[in-house]
């Protein structure tokens, strides 16, 4: 005897329809598929609401108001475009912007060429390969704030290692070796703390991108003699392409935010040379209280940010479909 | 329909009633808020005689330093119920006062019989005042701070060292009484090797995050003449604060951390100082006085080995204020007990206690006490630093003032950016531009 498979679905079916409590099932019966899609990511999309679309909102009408969170009873009065004409005229936050397209600029290189260049040799399998992968994740895995204080010592020009070897290495004492107070030495400070920190991300992302390359299509350079050389500009660089610029992306986005490393390491000094615009804006916003402004600063971070990620997006979309 | 409603009445009351029951638990409770510091130790200990005379316990919020302000200041703006009381610091008066964050004490004062006469001037205005100077309290002086120094007596009885500085100087190797005489101590002091190890001159405060280079530029610029204002006429700075003698003075703050300043001295605040002094690197520290019977009782710098003197002097002669009021928070609902607290902790024998356990009295029974002056080693240091004190703005806008102070002074000391004179003058333009948005100029 056999049975058909379309017995089998209508008695699963059938069993199902008993097992279900005839009080649910009656509900469920008269909602369509998109009803019942909605019922369950209507939780998700209220607490988005809640919790991003509705602050957003929320920092959009302060950002035309005088308000400050510090003196709730006072009235709050409509400026206009005032905080935006203030902020955009600001020397303060222009240097602050300065700042921070440094940080993006150095560690997006720094951290894209460290990353692949890691990918590329952990990709080869040598003997011990994934014991050293481990090793070099482990920075990544760390909290920015153990990151920060344990590179606050290592800077330490008296008993730092860092300062130690530079000088080891160049022969200056130590004493001059100060990278967290001296102005043209405290931004590549963080710098290279934040590449330390985060190259492993980028490795990790190349490496997903290193291994989804089918080894066929190196067979068939192979056969093709083509060199070594030429089979990694020809064929590594454009097909993990697009696994790099995501990490551009995203490291791109994370760096733009720095906010933690950088109050742990210098506080913004010396003077305002690594005051990056996420300290300018937690300073308006939590010390001076003007969140007004400080709101008006932040949609213009989030309009550029915004902005530029999407002009990559569409980047990133063309070379994915070449 | 009608089930959903009752559902959610249900939830809703349950929601209150959670909300509610612990406050009813915690009626005979008191939370107290505060630095997380050495005082506040003190404090707890102090406070075991409320618990006991009262029945009322005692719960303590202590908060790091470093995030101290922010997390006070956000709890008071928004008018959270954490604290019934708190000890905050002395520029958020302003603030504080004129958003109704504390309890004004006058009427309280005058039922108990609490005077501020019996309490040291200078903290009363300082504590406890708002506006400066008028009969308007919203504190009790709690916790008297002030910026001086310490050294390193047994350095500087060294009989080889007491020679070459007298050859040198042509005077004994003592406490400093004038920023000539501290300079050169430093000078002498810088990359000398004392048992073996390399010292310097002085650590001073040069942190750049929160209020740390504004306190000590500030607790020397006083002395070559600097002033927040025009004393006729308020709000007006220049010509006051980048006089030609504050520029001088923020000059010499800079020439003390290039010449006689350890090695990575770029963020140093109370915590470095204290920790350079500790492990032996500096001859003298620059640090508040609530860190001495810390350092006092340090095994390898205190006792004999430690001295301290109070800010050396200049064309005037003061010091920087720090130290604390103890404050009733309004959104407290236990407004009652709190005030009970207040009036506890101002009686003469409890602030003496409090002198004991290591906090800093600011009653002048207890300060002014036959033997007082000894009672400690630092006693005396202490009692001659409060007299010559003065404190930062204390205005609603204290934080953006602090700010830009940092910023500018900052860049000059430590990034070298500039001169004085364009660090005082930025100083003035920004400082006015914070007193425009409030509208008092």
């Amino acid at each position: 005897m056999t049975i058909s498979h379309s017995s089998i679905v209508e008695k699963a079916a059938d069993a199902t329809a008993r097992a279900t409590p005839s009080s649910v099932a009656r509900r469920v019966r008269g909602l369509s598929d998109r009803a019942i899609a909605w019922l369950f990511i209507a939780p998700a999309i209220t607490l988005l609401l809640a919790i991003n679309i509705f602050p957003l909102l929320w920092a959009v009408y302060l950002s035309f108001t005088n308000y400050r969170a510090n003196r709730p009873n006072a009235p709050v009065l409509g400026v206009g475009f005032g905080n935006y004409q203030r902020v955009l005229n600001d020397p303060d936050i222009w240097q602050a912007m300065q700042t921070t397209a440094h940080f993006v600029f150095w560690t997006i290189v720094l951290q894209t060429v460290i990353g692949f260049t890691l990918a590329y040799l952990i990709d080869r399998k040598f003997r011990g390969h994934a014991f050293w992968t481990t090793i070099i994740l482990i920075p990544m895995m760390l909290s920015p704030a153990v990151v920060g204080n344990f590179w606050r010592f290592l800077y330490e020009p008296q008993i730092g290692l860092f300062a130690y070897a530079v000088s080891l290495v160049t022969g200056i004492p130590t004493s001059d070796i100060q990278m967290l107070g001296n102005v043209t030495l405290a931004p590549w400070a963080i710098i290279i703390v934040d590449t330390w920190m985060w190259t492993p991300y980028v490795m990790l992302i190349c490496l997903a991108g290193l291994r989804s390359i089918p080894d066929y299509i190196y067979e068939a350079a192979e056969v093709d003699r083509a060199s070594p050389w030429r089979q990694f500009w020809s064929i590594t660089v454009p097909m993990a392409l697009p696994f790099i610029m995501l990490a551009v992306l995203f490291r791109g986005i994370e760096n733009f935010k720095m906010f933690d490393m950088v109050t742990l390491l210098t506080g913004g000094g010396p003077g305002s040379v690594t005051e990056v615009a996420s300290i300018t804006l937690k300073r308006a916003a939590f010390e001076s209280w003007a969140t007004g402004r400080a709101s008006a600063f932040a949609i213009i971070l989030f309009v550029a940010v915004f902005g530029l990620a999407n002009i990559y997006v569409k980047a990133l979309n063309k070379v994915k479909q070449r | 329909m009608q089930k959903t409603s009752k559902a959610l009445f249900g939830l809703a009351t349950a929601f209150v009633m959670s909300s509610a029951l612990p406050n009813l638990a915690k009626a005979d409770e008191l939370t107290l808020c505060w630095a997380a510091w050495d005082p506040a130790n003190a404090l707890v200990e102090l406070s075991k005689d409320f618990t006991a005379k009262t029945g009322t316990q005692m719960k303590f919020e202590f908060v790091p330093w470093t995030n101290y302000a922010d997390r006070f200041l956000n709890e008071l703006n928004s008018h959270g119920k954490l604290c019934d009381l708190i000890i905050g610091d002395s520029q958020w008066i302003g603030g504080s006062a004129e958003n109704g964050h504390y309890v004004k004490l006058n009427d309280f004062f005058d039922k108990e019989g609490i005077k501020m006469d019996d309490f040291v001037p200078a903290t009363v205005v300082g504590y406890s005042e708002w506006p400066k100077n008028t009969p308007n309290y919203w504190a009790l002086p709690a916790m008297g701070d002030v910026v001086g120094w310490t050294y390193r007596k047994d350095w500087f009885e060294k009989p080889e060292l007491q020679k070459e500085f007298k050859a040198k100087y042509g005077r004994d190797l003592a406490a400093p009484k004038t920023y000539d005489e501290l300079k050169q101590i430093a000078e002498f002091f810088q990359k000398r090797q004392i048992d073996g190890k390399p010292v310097y001159g002085a650590s001073i405060y040069t942190e750049r995050g929160s209020e740390g280079i504004t306190m000590g530029v500030t607790n020397v610029l006083y002395d070559w003449g600097f002033q927040y204002e025009n004393p006729k006429k308020p709000y007006d700075m220049e010509g006051f604060v980048n006089s030609a003698d504050a520029v001088k003075g923020l000059e010499f703050y800079k020439s003390l951390y290039d010449c006689c300043t350890p090695p990575g001295s770029s963020n140093v605040y109370m915590v470095e100082s204290a920790d350079a002094f500790k492990s032996g690197q500096v001859a003298m520290q620059m640090n508040f006085a609530f860190t001495w019977p810390g350092l006092y009782k340090d095994e390898k710098v205190g006792g004999e080995r430690i001295g301290f003197f109070p800010n050396p002097a200049e064309k005037a002669h003061f010091a920087q204020l720090g130290g604390q009021g103890i404050s009733v928070v309004s959104y407290s609902d236990k407004r009652d007990a709190a005030l009970q607290y207040i009036k506890w902790f101002a009686q003469p024998d409890v602030q003496a206690k409090w002198w004991e356990l290591g906090g800093f009295s600011c009653l002048n029974s207890v300060v002014s006490a036959p033997g007082f002056a000894k009672s400690q080693p630092y006693a005396q240091a202490f009692l001659d630093s409060m007299a010559i004190v003065k404190d930062f703005w204390a205005e609603p806008s204290y934080a953006s003032l602090l700010q830009a102070m940092q910023k500018r002074v900052h860049n000059y000391v430590v990034a070298g950016n500039g001169t004085a004179k364009e660090a005082l003058d930025g100083l003035v333009k920004d400082w006015s531009d914070v007193f425009k948005d409030d509208g008092k100029i």
